[in-house]
Protein backbone atom coordinates (compact mmCIF):
# COMPACT_ATOMS: atom_id res chain seq x y z
CA UNK A 1 0.00 0.00 0.00
CA UNK A 2 1.74 3.43 -0.99
CA UNK A 3 1.95 6.08 0.90
CA UNK A 4 -1.03 9.03 0.73
CA UNK A 5 -0.16 12.34 1.51
CA UNK A 6 -1.90 15.94 1.31
CA UNK A 7 -0.06 18.55 -1.15
CA UNK A 8 -2.55 21.49 -1.16
CA UNK A 9 -5.88 22.65 -0.29
CA UNK A 10 -8.60 25.63 -0.71
CA UNK A 11 -11.71 27.08 1.23
CA UNK A 12 -14.34 29.85 0.64
CA UNK A 13 -15.80 32.00 3.32
CA UNK A 14 -18.77 30.37 4.91
CA UNK A 15 -21.60 32.16 4.96
CA UNK A 16 -25.56 32.25 4.38
CA UNK A 17 -25.00 33.41 0.79
CA UNK A 18 -27.35 31.19 -1.45
CA UNK A 19 -24.58 30.34 -4.03
CA UNK A 20 -24.87 27.50 -6.80
CA UNK A 21 -23.01 24.66 -5.91
CA UNK A 22 -20.47 24.27 -8.71
CA UNK A 23 -19.80 27.98 -8.26
CA UNK A 24 -19.06 27.07 -4.50
CA UNK A 25 -16.55 24.06 -5.81
CA UNK A 26 -14.45 26.02 -8.09
CA UNK A 27 -14.03 28.74 -5.95
CA UNK A 28 -12.68 26.35 -3.68
CA UNK A 29 -10.69 24.48 -6.57
CA UNK A 30 -8.75 27.82 -7.18
CA UNK A 31 -6.62 28.14 -4.35
CA UNK A 32 -5.68 23.96 -4.56
CA UNK A 33 -3.80 25.45 -8.17
CA UNK A 34 -2.42 28.84 -6.39
CA UNK A 35 -0.69 26.79 -3.25
CA UNK A 36 0.82 24.10 -5.21
CA UNK A 37 3.29 24.28 -7.02
CA UNK A 38 3.65 23.09 -10.89
CA UNK A 39 0.56 21.40 -10.71
CA UNK A 40 -1.55 21.18 -14.10
CA UNK A 41 -5.43 20.00 -14.49
CA UNK A 42 -3.42 17.06 -16.78
CA UNK A 43 -1.69 15.79 -13.15
CA UNK A 44 -5.11 15.17 -11.82
CA UNK A 45 -6.38 11.34 -11.91
CA UNK A 46 -9.24 11.60 -9.69
CA UNK A 47 -12.72 14.12 -9.16
CA UNK A 48 -14.53 13.49 -6.04
CA UNK A 49 -16.99 15.67 -4.82
CA UNK A 50 -18.69 15.67 -1.67
CA UNK A 51 -22.29 16.83 -0.87
CA UNK A 52 -25.75 15.75 0.39
CA UNK A 53 -27.49 18.20 -2.45
CA UNK A 54 -29.67 16.48 -5.23
CA UNK A 55 -27.14 17.42 -7.83
CA UNK A 56 -26.26 14.47 -10.98
CA UNK A 57 -23.14 14.75 -12.42
CA UNK A 58 -21.94 16.68 -9.80
CA UNK A 59 -18.03 15.76 -9.97
CA UNK A 60 -17.98 15.66 -14.00
CA UNK A 61 -19.98 19.22 -14.02
CA UNK A 62 -16.85 20.68 -11.34
CA UNK A 63 -13.90 18.40 -13.58
CA UNK A 64 -15.49 20.58 -16.86
CA UNK A 65 -15.65 23.79 -15.28
CA UNK A 66 -11.98 23.44 -13.89
CA UNK A 67 -10.67 22.17 -16.77
CA UNK A 68 -9.81 18.51 -15.30
CA UNK A 69 -10.22 15.14 -17.51
CA UNK A 70 -9.76 13.02 -14.77
CA UNK A 71 -9.83 8.90 -14.96
CA UNK A 72 -12.10 8.39 -12.15
CA UNK A 73 -14.86 11.07 -10.70
CA UNK A 74 -18.11 10.66 -8.71
CA UNK A 75 -19.94 12.18 -5.97
CA UNK A 76 -19.45 10.79 -2.19
CA UNK A 77 -22.73 10.99 -0.20
CA UNK A 78 -23.13 9.81 3.51
CA UNK A 79 -24.57 12.84 5.18
CA UNK A 80 -22.45 14.99 7.93
CA UNK A 81 -19.23 12.53 7.44
CA UNK A 82 -19.77 12.99 3.25
CA UNK A 83 -16.40 14.76 3.07
CA UNK A 84 -13.88 12.16 5.28
CA UNK A 85 -15.88 9.58 3.41
CA UNK A 86 -14.90 11.13 0.12
CA UNK A 87 -10.81 11.66 1.24
CA UNK A 88 -10.87 7.90 2.26
CA UNK A 89 -12.20 6.76 -1.08
CA UNK A 90 -9.95 9.46 -2.67
CA UNK A 91 -6.87 7.93 -0.25
CA UNK A 92 -8.18 4.21 -1.73
CA UNK A 93 -7.65 5.33 -5.02
CA UNK A 94 -3.93 6.52 -4.55
CA UNK A 95 -2.42 3.62 -1.82
CA UNK A 96 -4.05 1.12 -4.39
CA UNK A 97 -2.20 2.40 -7.22
CA UNK A 98 -5.03 3.40 -9.48
CA UNK A 99 -4.23 6.63 -9.35
CA UNK A 100 -1.67 8.85 -8.26
CA UNK A 101 -3.13 12.53 -7.44
CA UNK A 102 -6.58 13.26 -6.11
CA UNK A 103 -8.79 16.08 -6.04
CA UNK A 104 -11.42 16.16 -3.43
CA UNK A 105 -14.19 18.79 -3.36
CA UNK A 106 -16.77 19.45 -0.62
CA UNK A 107 -19.88 21.52 -0.77
CA UNK A 108 -23.07 22.88 1.26
CA UNK A 109 -25.68 25.00 0.81
CA UNK A 110 -27.18 26.38 3.58
CA UNK A 111 -30.42 25.13 2.88
CA UNK A 112 -29.12 21.76 2.37
CA UNK A 113 -31.42 18.56 2.23
CA UNK A 114 -29.79 16.78 4.44
CA UNK A 115 -30.19 18.56 7.32
CA UNK A 116 -33.19 16.47 8.19
CA UNK A 117 -32.92 12.63 8.01
CA UNK A 118 -36.45 10.84 6.77
CA UNK A 119 -35.89 7.32 6.46
CA UNK A 120 -35.20 6.55 9.72
CA UNK A 121 -38.96 5.60 11.09
CA UNK A 122 -37.59 4.68 14.62
CA UNK A 123 -37.60 8.83 14.94
CA UNK A 124 -40.98 9.26 14.89
CA UNK A 125 -41.94 12.51 14.52
CA UNK A 126 -38.93 13.60 16.12
CA UNK A 127 -36.64 13.60 13.17
CA UNK A 128 -35.20 17.03 13.17
CA UNK A 129 -31.10 16.73 14.87
CA UNK A 130 -32.41 18.72 18.47
CA UNK A 131 -34.35 15.38 19.50
CA UNK A 132 -31.61 12.97 19.13
CA UNK A 133 -28.48 15.58 20.65
CA UNK A 134 -31.32 16.47 23.42
CA UNK A 135 -31.32 11.96 24.67
CA UNK A 136 -27.18 12.33 24.07
CA UNK A 137 -27.47 15.21 26.72
CA UNK A 138 -29.44 13.83 29.11
CA UNK A 139 -28.27 10.08 29.27
CA UNK A 140 -24.62 12.05 29.73
CA UNK A 141 -25.43 14.39 32.15
CA UNK A 142 -27.77 11.44 34.23
CA UNK A 143 -24.75 9.17 33.83
CA UNK A 144 -21.60 11.51 34.43
CA UNK A 145 -23.27 14.20 35.92
CA UNK A 146 -22.67 17.09 32.85
CA UNK A 147 -24.19 20.08 33.39
CA UNK A 148 -25.48 23.05 31.33
CA UNK A 149 -22.25 25.29 32.46
CA UNK A 150 -20.42 22.28 30.60
CA UNK A 151 -22.13 22.95 27.85
CA UNK A 152 -21.67 26.52 27.75
CA UNK A 153 -17.78 26.06 27.87
CA UNK A 154 -17.54 24.32 24.89
CA UNK A 155 -20.16 27.16 22.39
CA UNK A 156 -17.74 29.73 24.25
CA UNK A 157 -14.82 28.24 23.65
CA UNK A 158 -15.26 27.20 19.85
CA UNK A 159 -17.05 30.55 19.40
CA UNK A 160 -13.69 32.04 20.48
CA UNK A 161 -11.20 29.76 18.70
CA UNK A 162 -13.34 31.17 15.37
CA UNK A 163 -12.40 34.84 15.74
CA UNK A 164 -9.47 33.90 14.46
CA UNK A 165 -10.39 31.88 11.63
CA UNK A 166 -11.40 34.07 8.27
CA UNK A 167 -13.29 31.51 6.78
CA UNK A 168 -15.82 30.78 9.90
CA UNK A 169 -19.52 31.96 9.32
CA UNK A 170 -19.21 33.62 12.86
CA UNK A 171 -17.59 36.44 13.57
CA UNK A 172 -18.37 37.35 16.72
CA UNK A 173 -17.51 36.60 20.12
CA UNK A 174 -20.27 35.18 22.56
CA UNK A 175 -20.07 35.25 26.27
CA UNK A 176 -20.57 32.54 29.10
CA UNK A 177 -23.37 34.72 29.61
CA UNK A 178 -24.86 34.90 26.14
CA UNK A 179 -24.75 31.14 25.41
CA UNK A 180 -26.31 30.11 28.72
CA UNK A 181 -29.39 33.08 28.39
CA UNK A 182 -29.44 31.94 24.30
CA UNK A 183 -33.07 30.37 23.42
CA UNK A 184 -33.78 27.26 25.11
CA UNK A 185 -34.62 24.42 22.53
CA UNK A 186 -35.29 21.62 24.57
CA UNK A 187 -35.06 21.17 27.97
CA UNK A 188 -31.57 20.59 27.90
CA UNK A 189 -30.49 22.27 23.81
CA UNK A 190 -29.69 26.01 23.94
CA UNK A 191 -29.89 27.81 20.37
CA UNK A 192 -25.51 28.48 21.05
CA UNK A 193 -25.34 24.38 21.88
CA UNK A 194 -26.09 24.06 18.18
CA UNK A 195 -23.73 24.35 15.13
CA UNK A 196 -24.93 26.31 12.33
CA UNK A 197 -25.84 25.21 8.40
CA UNK A 198 -24.53 27.19 6.13
CA UNK A 199 -23.02 27.76 2.67
CA UNK A 200 -19.15 26.57 1.75
CA UNK A 201 -16.90 24.53 -0.03
CA UNK A 202 -13.56 22.90 0.76
CA UNK A 203 -11.21 21.11 -1.49
CA UNK A 204 -7.91 19.09 -0.65
CA UNK A 205 -5.24 17.80 -3.24
CA UNK A 206 -3.88 14.05 -1.99
CA UNK A 207 -0.93 12.56 -4.21
CA UNK A 208 1.04 9.46 -4.04
CA UNK A 209 4.06 9.53 -2.14
CA UNK A 210 5.94 8.74 -5.46
CA UNK A 211 5.07 12.22 -6.85
CA UNK A 212 3.67 14.19 -4.33
CA UNK A 213 7.01 16.41 -4.11
CA UNK A 214 6.31 18.01 -7.08
CA UNK A 215 3.45 19.32 -5.79
CA UNK A 216 4.92 20.31 -2.45
CA UNK A 217 7.88 20.68 0.04
CA UNK A 218 6.50 19.40 3.46
CA UNK A 219 3.41 16.92 2.74
CA UNK A 220 1.41 15.72 5.03
CA UNK A 221 0.55 11.81 5.20
CA UNK A 222 -2.44 10.51 6.05
CA UNK A 223 -1.11 7.71 8.19
CA UNK A 224 -4.81 6.31 9.79
CA UNK A 225 -8.44 6.05 9.21
CA UNK A 226 -11.37 4.53 11.10
CA UNK A 227 -14.49 4.40 9.43
CA UNK A 228 -17.56 2.54 10.77
CA UNK A 229 -21.47 2.24 10.78
CA UNK A 230 -22.83 0.71 13.41
CA UNK A 231 -26.73 1.84 11.54
CA UNK A 232 -28.48 4.15 10.14
CA UNK A 233 -31.53 4.34 12.07
CA UNK A 234 -30.54 6.51 15.61
CA UNK A 235 -32.24 4.73 18.15
CA UNK A 236 -29.32 1.23 17.17
CA UNK A 237 -26.98 3.20 19.37
CA UNK A 238 -26.84 0.71 22.48
CA UNK A 239 -25.33 3.69 25.05
CA UNK A 240 -27.02 7.09 24.65
CA UNK A 241 -24.23 8.33 26.75
CA UNK A 242 -21.37 7.89 23.63
CA UNK A 243 -20.94 7.50 20.71
CA UNK A 244 -19.82 3.56 19.46
CA UNK A 245 -18.69 4.37 16.11
CA UNK A 246 -16.54 7.07 17.04
CA UNK A 247 -15.10 4.77 19.29
CA UNK A 248 -14.94 1.76 17.10
CA UNK A 249 -13.24 3.90 14.10
CA UNK A 250 -10.75 5.81 16.09
CA UNK A 251 -9.40 2.31 17.51
CA UNK A 252 -8.88 1.12 14.01
CA UNK A 253 -7.63 4.81 12.98
CA UNK A 254 -5.00 4.45 16.13
CA UNK A 255 -3.75 0.45 15.18
CA UNK A 256 -3.54 1.35 11.37
CA UNK A 257 -1.15 5.03 12.63
CA UNK A 258 0.85 2.74 15.21
CA UNK A 259 0.41 5.62 17.36
CA UNK A 260 -2.32 6.08 20.88
CA UNK A 261 -4.45 8.90 21.84
CA UNK A 262 -1.76 10.51 23.80
CA UNK A 263 0.03 10.96 20.65
CA UNK A 264 -2.90 13.09 19.34
CA UNK A 265 -1.14 16.56 19.68
CA UNK A 266 -4.57 18.67 18.07
CA UNK A 267 -7.26 17.69 17.06
CA UNK A 268 -11.09 18.72 15.15
CA UNK A 269 -14.02 17.17 16.27
CA UNK A 270 -17.04 16.99 15.31
CA UNK A 271 -18.92 19.12 17.73
CA UNK A 272 -22.70 19.35 15.95
CA UNK A 273 -23.77 20.05 19.36
CA UNK A 274 -21.79 20.63 22.66
CA UNK A 275 -22.29 17.57 24.42
CA UNK A 276 -20.64 16.04 20.73
CA UNK A 277 -17.40 17.44 21.58
CA UNK A 278 -17.75 16.09 25.27
CA UNK A 279 -18.89 12.52 24.45
CA UNK A 280 -16.09 12.52 21.38
CA UNK A 281 -13.40 13.37 23.63
CA UNK A 282 -14.09 10.71 25.63
CA UNK A 283 -15.10 8.27 22.82
CA UNK A 284 -11.91 9.07 21.06
CA UNK A 285 -10.42 8.17 24.27
CA UNK A 286 -8.36 11.52 24.81
CA UNK A 287 -9.72 11.37 27.60
CA UNK A 288 -11.08 9.09 30.17
CA UNK A 289 -14.79 8.28 30.51
CA UNK A 290 -16.90 10.59 32.24
CA UNK A 291 -13.72 13.75 32.28
CA UNK A 292 -14.82 14.95 29.04
CA UNK A 293 -16.49 18.28 30.85
CA UNK A 294 -13.55 18.97 32.97
CA UNK A 295 -11.19 18.71 30.04
CA UNK A 296 -13.09 21.25 28.24
CA UNK A 297 -13.65 23.95 30.96
CA UNK A 298 -9.57 23.38 31.36
CA UNK A 299 -9.22 24.24 27.63
CA UNK A 300 -12.14 26.90 27.85
CA UNK A 301 -9.92 28.71 30.84
CA UNK A 302 -6.35 28.61 29.22
CA UNK A 303 -7.21 29.49 26.11
CA UNK A 304 -5.78 26.09 25.11
CA UNK A 305 -6.58 25.52 21.37
CA UNK A 306 -6.30 21.90 21.25
CA UNK A 307 -9.52 21.06 20.71
CA UNK A 308 -11.08 22.43 17.74
CA UNK A 309 -8.51 25.09 16.69
CA UNK A 310 -10.26 26.53 13.74
CA UNK A 311 -13.94 26.58 15.83
CA UNK A 312 -15.49 23.73 15.47
CA UNK A 313 -18.64 23.65 13.42
CA UNK A 314 -20.60 25.16 16.23
CA UNK A 315 -17.61 28.19 15.95
CA UNK A 316 -17.47 27.66 12.16
CA UNK A 317 -20.59 26.60 10.42
CA UNK A 318 -21.67 23.65 9.37
CA UNK A 319 -22.12 23.52 5.34
CA UNK A 320 -22.75 19.74 5.37
CA UNK A 321 -20.57 17.98 2.44
CA UNK A 322 -17.31 20.90 3.22
CA UNK A 323 -17.29 19.88 6.67
CA UNK A 324 -14.79 16.83 6.75
CA UNK A 325 -12.68 18.26 4.05
CA UNK A 326 -12.46 21.95 6.13
CA UNK A 327 -11.99 20.03 9.21
CA UNK A 328 -9.04 18.15 7.52
CA UNK A 329 -7.40 21.11 5.69
CA UNK A 330 -6.93 22.63 9.35
CA UNK A 331 -5.27 20.05 10.60
CA UNK A 332 -3.25 19.75 7.67
CA UNK A 333 -2.46 23.70 8.60
CA UNK A 334 -1.57 22.67 11.83
CA UNK A 335 0.94 20.54 10.77
CA UNK A 336 2.82 22.43 8.06
CA UNK A 337 2.44 25.09 10.87
CA UNK A 338 0.70 27.68 9.01
CA UNK A 339 -2.03 28.28 11.59
CA UNK A 340 -1.37 31.53 12.21
CA UNK A 341 -3.11 32.67 15.54
CA UNK A 342 -4.56 29.24 15.58
CA UNK A 343 -1.40 27.71 16.24
CA UNK A 344 -1.02 24.90 18.65
CA UNK A 345 2.85 24.98 18.88
CA UNK A 346 4.94 21.94 18.09
CA UNK A 347 1.76 19.86 16.15
CA UNK A 348 3.19 16.74 14.79
CA UNK A 349 0.23 14.32 14.84
CA UNK A 350 -3.54 15.46 14.43
CA UNK A 351 -6.70 13.62 14.54
CA UNK A 352 -10.05 14.65 12.49
CA UNK A 353 -13.30 13.17 14.00
CA UNK A 354 -16.13 13.72 11.29
CA UNK A 355 -19.63 11.68 11.77
CA UNK A 356 -23.02 11.27 10.69
CA UNK A 357 -26.64 10.93 11.75
CA UNK A 358 -26.46 10.93 15.45
CA UNK A 359 -23.12 9.09 15.32
CA UNK A 360 -24.75 6.29 13.63
CA UNK A 361 -21.66 6.47 11.34
CA UNK A 362 -17.91 7.98 12.10
CA UNK A 363 -14.44 8.47 10.71
CA UNK A 364 -11.65 9.41 12.57
CA UNK A 365 -8.23 10.17 10.36
CA UNK A 366 -4.90 10.57 11.83
CA UNK A 367 -2.43 12.72 10.40
CA UNK A 368 1.03 13.22 10.66
CA UNK A 369 3.89 15.54 9.56
CA UNK B 1 -49.04 4.98 1.68
CA UNK B 2 -47.65 1.28 2.07
CA UNK B 3 -49.12 -1.35 4.76
CA UNK B 4 -47.06 -0.17 7.25
CA UNK B 5 -48.03 3.31 7.07
CA UNK B 6 -51.78 2.12 6.58
CA UNK B 7 -50.94 0.00 9.69
CA UNK B 8 -50.20 3.03 11.72
CA UNK B 9 -52.63 5.35 10.90
CA UNK B 10 -55.41 2.96 11.88
CA UNK B 11 -53.43 2.82 15.13
CA UNK B 12 -51.72 -0.85 15.07
CA UNK B 13 -47.79 -0.96 15.56
CA UNK B 14 -46.82 -4.05 13.35
CA UNK B 15 -43.48 -5.04 12.39
CA UNK B 16 -41.92 -7.85 9.72
CA UNK B 17 -40.50 -10.91 11.72
CA UNK B 18 -38.56 -13.46 10.09
CA UNK B 19 -40.18 -16.71 9.37
CA UNK B 20 -36.80 -18.73 9.69
CA UNK B 21 -34.85 -17.20 12.67
CA UNK B 22 -38.07 -15.43 14.13
CA UNK B 23 -35.90 -11.68 14.26
CA UNK B 24 -37.86 -9.09 14.31
CA UNK B 25 -36.76 -6.99 11.94
CA UNK B 26 -36.99 -3.38 12.54
CA UNK B 27 -37.44 -0.96 10.46
CA UNK B 28 -40.01 -3.13 8.50
CA UNK B 29 -37.85 -4.55 5.90
CA UNK B 30 -38.58 -6.96 2.82
CA UNK B 31 -36.14 -9.52 3.90
CA UNK B 32 -34.83 -10.65 7.36
CA UNK B 33 -31.61 -8.62 8.15
CA UNK B 34 -29.52 -11.49 10.56
CA UNK B 35 -30.49 -14.50 7.81
CA UNK B 36 -32.48 -12.76 4.57
CA UNK B 37 -35.50 -15.05 5.24
CA UNK B 38 -38.39 -14.13 4.41
CA UNK B 39 -40.85 -11.73 6.69
CA UNK B 40 -44.44 -11.45 7.72
CA UNK B 41 -46.01 -8.84 9.63
CA UNK B 42 -47.07 -9.14 13.13
CA UNK B 43 -48.70 -6.80 15.61
CA UNK B 44 -45.90 -5.35 17.85
CA UNK B 45 -47.01 -6.15 21.79
CA UNK B 46 -47.87 -1.91 23.51
CA UNK B 47 -45.92 -2.40 26.46
CA UNK B 48 -42.60 0.02 26.82
CA UNK B 49 -39.79 0.65 28.72
CA UNK B 50 -38.60 4.02 28.93
CA UNK B 51 -34.88 4.50 28.08
CA UNK B 52 -34.33 8.37 27.97
CA UNK B 53 -36.57 11.45 27.72
CA UNK B 54 -36.14 15.01 27.35
CA UNK B 55 -39.13 18.22 27.08
CA UNK B 56 -39.43 21.01 24.73
CA UNK B 57 -42.22 23.20 25.38
CA UNK B 58 -42.98 21.40 28.25
CA UNK B 59 -43.70 18.49 26.18
CA UNK B 60 -41.89 15.15 26.56
CA UNK B 61 -40.64 13.50 24.07
CA UNK B 62 -38.73 9.94 24.57
CA UNK B 63 -37.22 6.83 23.62
CA UNK B 64 -39.07 3.76 24.45
CA UNK B 65 -38.41 0.04 24.13
CA UNK B 66 -40.99 -2.78 22.89
CA UNK B 67 -40.31 -6.51 22.95
CA UNK B 68 -36.91 -5.93 23.98
CA UNK B 69 -36.06 -4.69 21.13
CA UNK B 70 -37.45 -2.35 19.00
CA UNK B 71 -36.57 1.18 20.39
CA UNK B 72 -38.76 3.91 18.53
CA UNK B 73 -39.19 7.88 19.85
CA UNK B 74 -42.28 9.30 20.98
CA UNK B 75 -44.17 11.30 22.79
CA UNK B 76 -45.56 10.88 26.24
CA UNK B 77 -48.75 12.77 27.54
CA UNK B 78 -50.04 13.74 30.70
CA UNK B 79 -47.08 13.47 32.78
CA UNK B 80 -45.24 15.69 35.56
CA UNK B 81 -42.14 13.30 36.25
CA UNK B 82 -41.05 10.08 34.91
CA UNK B 83 -37.90 8.03 35.87
CA UNK B 84 -35.88 5.78 33.29
CA UNK B 85 -36.82 2.18 33.24
CA UNK B 86 -40.58 3.38 33.78
CA UNK B 87 -43.14 1.20 32.23
CA UNK B 88 -45.10 2.68 29.79
CA UNK B 89 -48.18 2.08 26.96
CA UNK B 90 -48.37 2.78 23.56
CA UNK B 91 -51.49 4.60 23.89
CA UNK B 92 -51.36 5.74 19.97
CA UNK B 93 -49.43 5.42 16.57
CA UNK B 94 -50.28 7.77 13.66
CA UNK B 95 -48.97 8.69 10.04
CA UNK B 96 -49.63 12.17 8.41
CA UNK B 97 -46.57 11.75 6.49
CA UNK B 98 -44.43 11.00 9.54
CA UNK B 99 -44.62 8.38 12.18
CA UNK B 100 -45.67 9.55 15.20
CA UNK B 101 -45.91 7.44 18.47
CA UNK B 102 -47.99 8.09 21.94
CA UNK B 103 -47.12 6.73 25.51
CA UNK B 104 -48.37 7.21 28.50
CA UNK B 105 -47.43 5.68 31.60
CA UNK B 106 -48.98 2.20 32.95
CA UNK B 107 -50.73 2.28 35.71
CA UNK B 108 -50.23 -0.77 38.39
Amino acid sequence: MRRVGIASSGLTKFTKNEIPLESLMVSSIKPIFDNARNLTQKDIDVVLTSTNANEKYLANIVSELSGISPKISHSVESLCNSGTNCIVSAFAYISSGLADVALVVGAERSNSPGLVFGWDKSRGQYKHPIYWSSLFTGAHMRKYGTTMDDLAHVSVKNHHNALDNPYSYFERSYSFEDVMQSKSLTDNIRLLDCSMSCSGAASILLASENIIRKFTEDPVWIKGIGQKSISAGFTKNNDLSSMESTSLASSDAYMMSHSSPSDIDVAELHDAFSICEIMALEDLKLVERGQGSTYVKNLYETNDKKINPRGGLIGTGHPLGATGIAQTIEMYQQLKGTSGKRQVDGAKTALVHNMSAAATSSTVLILQS
Amino acid sequence: MNRFEQELKNNNFICSECLKCKKLVWPPSEYCNKCFGKVIWRPISRNATLLEYSSRNGEYFCIAELEGQIRIMGTIQNVSELQIGENMILEKCDYDGSEKFIFKLKKD
